[in-house]
């Protein structure tokens, strides 16, 4: 009984917990994508890059915050920092559909020359994040470390395996859940909200019944740039920043929003989950957790991993073509590109 | 007249690095122009001809590299007794597997159980690969890991590898094509970037097959080595006569060396381009990319033609990358980067006109012309900007630290320039009848 416990503690503690709090920044990041997707129409390529300039931004927020010894408690600087971040992605992607998107939103533009002007606009980013702050690791995390500690933990339940729950893990679920509500309340029963699904399913239609493209436009990027932000901050407290790391991202997002169903909000969370479980499960080693399981003259001798971390992204990569093979509208029938 | 115009300047830019930085610069940037204009080439077969926007270049080049280090590494008979056997056990029984899920999925009637089965089967499969692999590259990773640790490789002379690695490309772009061509392009350009990124964390991993992130260096060369023409005569009395120092001359020839087999290299590539373009078959893809409905009902095989120019545009680009590590010498999985070896290609093809062959090679030299000489020009600007900070600031000591990252946002707003003001590059398609 007791090793079946270790053993779940165990696997909550190296699998569950981290899967959770991944698959949470990966939906966000996910939703922005297919947003885009479902009103503008095109895979957005700087996606990536544009978690990593909000995420500057708040970053640079927290800081000065810092340096004039405002805190948020036991919580991160960084939620404080978080809604000028998003305010200064929103302005920056606002920018960028200015100078550069609505051109060819009037050319009525395949969606093809919107994906190349987005890896544009993603070197843009790219160099402006490398530019003011460099393409180097920052640790921007302050306040509580731990909800739980591992020690605390073992101590208090007397078994072997600690588990441990670090206040960012926390702090990116109930953020996440948060948004998530707000968004579907959003979308679902505001007037804008329904303007944009409705503009997002047909178009023509849309502007038949007085609906103001540019303004459906306008608040989209603003969504898509605090969702950005909100996940790259996130991603950010919960590992490091780095903007290379933050390109790197782009694959599995895309991953969850095709898997998911592109253009479909729904699914870009369940993609988002499926993504990270999948990461996080087959790269995980499970030497210790069946050591717990099964009898000692049984205990398997190598790690047990499925395969080595760094293959990750072949993982997300596996199940997207699965789906692309199977279901090419994605778990939640979304739009077939 | 205008194109050759834009290539006189081109070269015009080349020359004045030569007499004003230094003449060595100036090869070394035209060896690596030539290798980006021959990517380019490639691409612009993919998406000029045909359309396609594939965005996982950087993997084909790498595929390309560990040809060099496979082809021309002396052969280690002591691994291949050590792991050999295992090695190729674990090849046969990933055959197996393969061929035994192909027939459960032809023979089975589609449902739920063939799923299972099939599952089953991948499974069971997957173990079994895992069980002879594992011993073997554990037992070749342990020889001598400090030198080698790896299977050595044919010890055949590296200039083989530019063909070898162009067959490797186009191995990899053949499976990548029949999964992903039947989708349109922004799966394409998804399931192309996850391939290159899976190309690139196989390469870093494996130990076994060119050391992984531990890197091979000293790879043999096609040209002579500086050392030996210092002490050859000819060249003594070459660098007496033109009053230059022996070293530097030494250096020139062997760049130029290096340059004279690119060129030759470009230039076969780019004459059978155009006989391609010219041709029913390059009429016939033109047509497919304007409108493959219209095509098709013509009767014109969409998919196969689609995965035939996606094979040819990668095993080109794999040949670039076989010569790329030629250049380098040295094989280093961690300086493949998304940003240098994918997208910038795709900015040479868009500046330099997609669809024209010409238009690659120009957008090839100035792409990576402006790449190379951004990071002193950023530096000389940011230097004048920040001058009135005083020496010893902060701001400015950033700014001169983060100088370089300016060619990054420089190739963005190229790109966007170009797109917007003239959406077909430098030199544009020629629209033949």
């Amino acid at each position: 009984m007791v090793d079946i416990l270790n053993a779940l503690v165990l696997f909550s503690n190296f699998v569950l917990i981290p899967g959770l709090a991944y698959g949470a920044q990966l939906a966000l990041g996910a939703l922005g994508v297919t947003l885009i997707y479902a009103v503008l129409r095109f895979s957005n390529f700087a996606h990536g890059d544009l978690m990593a300039f909000g995420t500057m931004a708040t970053i640079l927020v927290t800081w000065w915050f810092q340096s004039m010894g405002i805190s948020f408690g036991v919580l991160p600087t960084a939620l404080l920092a978080l809604p000028f971040g998003i305010a200064i992605a929103a302005v920056m992607s606002l920018f960028m559909d200015r100078a550069v998107y609505s051109f060819y939103r009037k050319k009525r533009a395949a969606p093809v020359t919107f994906v190349i002007a987005s890896v544009g606009v993603m070197f843009i980013l790219n160099g402006v994040v490398r530019l003011i702050i460099g393409p180097d690791d920052q640790r921007f995390a302050d306040g509580e470390r731990f909800i739980v500690r591992a020690r605390d933990f073992e101590a208090w339940s007397g078994l072997s395996e600690g588990l441990a729950l670090r206040s960012t893990q926390a702090i990116t679920l109930v953020v996440a859940i948060l948004i998530v509500i707000a968004l579907f309340w959003f979308l679902n029963r505001t007037r804008m909200g329904k303007a944009m699904r409705a503009y997002s399913d047909n178009e023509d239609l849309a502007l038949l019944s007085g609906i103001d493209p540019a303004r459906v436009v306008m608040v989209t990027w603003i969504i898509a740039a605090a969702l950005a932000t909100i996940a790259g901050v996130l991603y950010g407290l919960d590992k490091s920043f780095k903007p290379f790391t933050y390109f790197q991202l782009l694959l599995p997002i895309f991953a969850a929003a095709i898997v998911g169903g592109i253009g479909n909000p729904v699914g870009a969370i369940a993609g988002g989950f499926v993504i990270a479980f999948s990461e996080v499960t087959v790269t995980y080693a499970y030497k210790r957790f069946l050591g717990h399981l099964l009898p000692e003259n049984l205990a398997p001798d190598g790690l047990v991993q499925l395969l080595s971390t760094d293959y990750k992204f072949a993982v997300s990569f596996v199940i997207l073509v699965v789906v692309l093979l199977f279901r090419p509208t994605g778990l939640f029938r979304g739009k077939v590109i | 007249m205008r194109n050759i115009l834009l290539f006189a300047a081109m070269f015009a830019a080349l020359a004045a690095v030569a007499v004003f930085q230094s003449p060595t610069l100036a090869i070394s940037i035209i060896n690596l122009c030539l290798i980006s204009a021959i990517m380019a080439l490639g691409v612009n077969m993919q998406w000029g001809y045909g359309g396609l926007f594939n965005v996982g270049i950087m993997g084909f080049a790498a595929l390309g590299g560990v040809a060099a280090v496979l082809v021309s590494l002396p052969p280690r008979p002591e691994a291949w007794s050590a792991g050999g056997l295992g090695l190729l056990s674990s090849g046969l029984a990933l055959v197996v597997t393969g061929v035994i899920v192909a027939q459960i999925r032809k023979r089975l009637p589609a449902s739920r159980m063939r799923g299972l089965i099939t599952l089953l089967a991948v499974i069971i499969g997957f173990f079994t690969i895992r069980a002879f692999f594992d011993p073997a590259t554990d037992a070749i990773e342990a020889l001598d890991p400090a030198q080698f640790g790896n299977i050595g490789g044919l010890g055949l002379p590296i200039i083989l590898s530019w063909l070898v690695g162009g067959l490797f490309a186009a191995g990899a772009a053949w499976v990548v094509a029949k999964i992903a061509l039947g989708l349109r392009s922004d799966y394409l350009a998804i399931a192309t970037l996850g391939i290159s990124e899976i190309v690139i964390a196989v390469l870093k991993n494996e130990d076994w097959l060119a050391r992984g992130v531990k890197n091979v260096s000293g790879l043999s060369r096609p040209v002579p080595y500086e050392v030996d023409l210092q002490e050859a005569p000819w060249l003594i009395d070459l660098a007496n006569t033109l009053s230059m120092s022996v070293n530097e001359l030494s250096s020139i020839v062997v760049r130029g060396g290096y340059a004279a087999l690119f060129l030759i290299v470009l230039i076969v590539l780019t004459w059978a381009a155009e006989r391609a373009l010219r041709s029913p078959w390059g009429r016939m893809m033109r047509a497919i990319r304007d409108n493959r409905d219209a095509a098709a009902a013509m009767g014109k095989d969409v998919t196969a033609r689609h995965i035939q120019i996606f094979v040819l545009g990668s095993a080109i680009v794999g040949v670039a990358g076989a010569m790329l590590t030629t250049l380098e010498g040295q094989f280093t999985p961690g300086s493949y980067q998304p940003l240098r070896f994918t997208f910038l290609i795709w900015v040479m093809v868009i500046v330099g006109g997609s669809g024209n062959n010409w238009g690659s090679i120009l957008g090839g030299f100035l792409i990576w012309f402006v790449w190379v000489q951004a990071e002193p020009a950023g530096l000389l600007i940011m230097d004048a900007v920040t001058a009135g900070f005083g020496e010893d600031s902060a701001i400015r000591a950033h700014l001169l630290d983060a100088a370089p990252h300016m060619r990054l946002l420089l190739m963005g707003l190229i790109l966007l320039t170009v797109m917007r003001f003239s959406p077909r590059g430098l030199i544009p398609e020629v629209i033949r009848r």
